[in-house]
């Protein structure tokens, strides 16, 4: 059986690894948090300035001065700590965070990102902290459909949008399954429900 | 003594000139001064080029300025956002100029500009549209981009303490991208809920030195 959100959620909350610092990006990755086993000691980093972020807030805990990158109302755990931008993107471009799970219009095999812009004549360019979370963090991971509503694979040979980072993905989670991506190019690391035919199918690329 | 506290929002904006650079703090709402944009808004200042995170929420702030026509250029990271539909219609129309800066190397910029900094080389849009025309330099086998520091003629700042030194401590994610431009412009302007005595302030725990403060104003 392929995979809902949430249950994707939960696999990717199962393979962060212990005492990590991990960014969620806008979107589906921010239901990770709400899987994440507090045995695994995991802290959070919105890169608006916050490490030890805690769930969505809600009622009187309610502060405008206390949000996420999404611009939505957060708490902060025991511990936490705040920086200004100038830090926060220290930390990401340094290298000090472990993992950074993204949405994507598109990834390539060799792991190039499309996650900004489409590129329409309409669209308002907006880019936000998604190319200093690309090459910022030890690992970035994609949280993603396999397929666009209309049927095609976002898991690409090249990427069509225009790119967000190059060769800055590692790893790719969708509800089928779950990919390597890399200068190696794409390889199958699990499957849900979907046999590797049918992703070589989907995907029109040479999966291993 | 040193006494850098001003009696209110239009005392505090006074004498920003038509055409300034004017880097504003705030991520959304959270930090953005509203009270000196409105001030500023009334001082009448315009042909703006406006450095911020964003480009307006709903019909506050930064969108306010933008409403009035008071802007010509917006520097910012992430101007589309769901409730941004007055820069969102200026800018389909034509009427405001947008550059599109990556968040981080928005800090860097306005950290460089104001710690002396000429350029640095950043790995972060490096390959991207975002990057196009852009010196480029491989370091370690590494592609990084040269980017160039960004200083404002004003600087519009959200804290949550000051005191008549222009020493400041803001709250929570409302600190965001103010540290920064209090430190990059000719004239810093700090809104603060709370103008406290000198002194009160606990020194290993103050953000912004009053070294980068010019005026301060209380706000609620």
């Amino acid at each position: 059986m392929t995979l809902d959100r949430d249950a994707l959620a939960a696999r990717i909350a199962r393979d962060i690894p212990y005492g990590a610092y991990v960014n969620l990006g806008i979107g589906a990755p921010t239901l990770i948090a709400d899987h994440l086993d507090p045995a695994l000691d995991v802290t959070l980093h919105t890169e608006n300035g916050l490490l030890g972020m805690g769930p969505a807030a809600t009622g009187d805990a309610i502060d405008g001065d206390l949000i996420n990158a999404g611009k939505q109302p957060v708490t902060e755990l025991p511990g936490a700590a705040y920086f200004s931008q100038a830090d926060s993107f220290a930390m990401m471009r340094g290298g000090h965070l472990d993992v950074c799970v993204l949405g994507a219009y598109q990834v390539s095999a060799a792991g190039d990102l499309a996650n900004w812009h489409t590129g329409g004549a309409d669209a308002i360019p907006a880019v936000g902290g998604a190319m200093d979370l690309a090459i910022g963090a030890k690992q970035v991971w994609v949280m993603m459909d396999l397929l666009t509503k209309d049927g095609s694979s976002k898991l690409v040979d090249a990427c069509t949008y225009p790119l967000t980072g190059i060769g800055c993905v590692s790893r790719v989670y969708t509800e089928r399954a779950v990919f390597e991506v890399g200068a190696a190019g794409a390889r199958v690391l699990d499957t849900f429900g979907t046999t590797l035919d049918e992703l070589r199918d989907l995907t029109g690329l040479d999966l291993r | 003594m040193r006494n850098k506290v001003v009696a209110g929002p239009a005392a505090a904006v006074d004498g920003v000139a038509d055409g300034s650079t004017v880097l504003i703090g705030g991520f959304g709402l959270a930090g953005q001064p509203l009270a000196l944009i409105d001030a500023l808004l009334e001082q009448g200042a315009r042909d703006l080029t406006i450095v911020s995170n964003n480009a307006g929420n709903a019909d506050f702030g930064i969108a306010r300025l933008l409403a009035n026509g008071r802007v010509r250029k917006v520097v910012c990271s992430f101007p589309r956002q769901s409730d941004s539909y007055v820069f969102d219609e200026l800018y389909r129309a034509g009427k405001v100029e947008l550059e599109v800066v990556p968040q981080g190397n928005l800090a860097e910029r306005i950290r460089a500009g104001g710690a002396g900094i000429g350029g640095f080389f950043t790995p972060t849009g490096a390959g991207t549209l975002l990057a196009e025309g852009k010196e480029t330099r491989v370091i370690d086998g590494r592609t990084y981009v040269l980017e160039s520091p960004i200083r404002g003629d004003v600087a519009l700042i959200g804290a949550y303490r000051g005191d008549p030194y222009g020493n400041l401590v803001f709250r929570k994610t409302s600190r965001n991208f103010n540290p920064m431009m209090a430190t990059a412009a000719t004239l810093t302007i700090a809104s603060v809920h709370e103008v406290v005595p000198v002194g009160s302030l606990d020194p290993e725990a103050v953000v912004t030195p009053g070294i980068f403060v010019d005026r301060v104003v209380a706000v609620q």
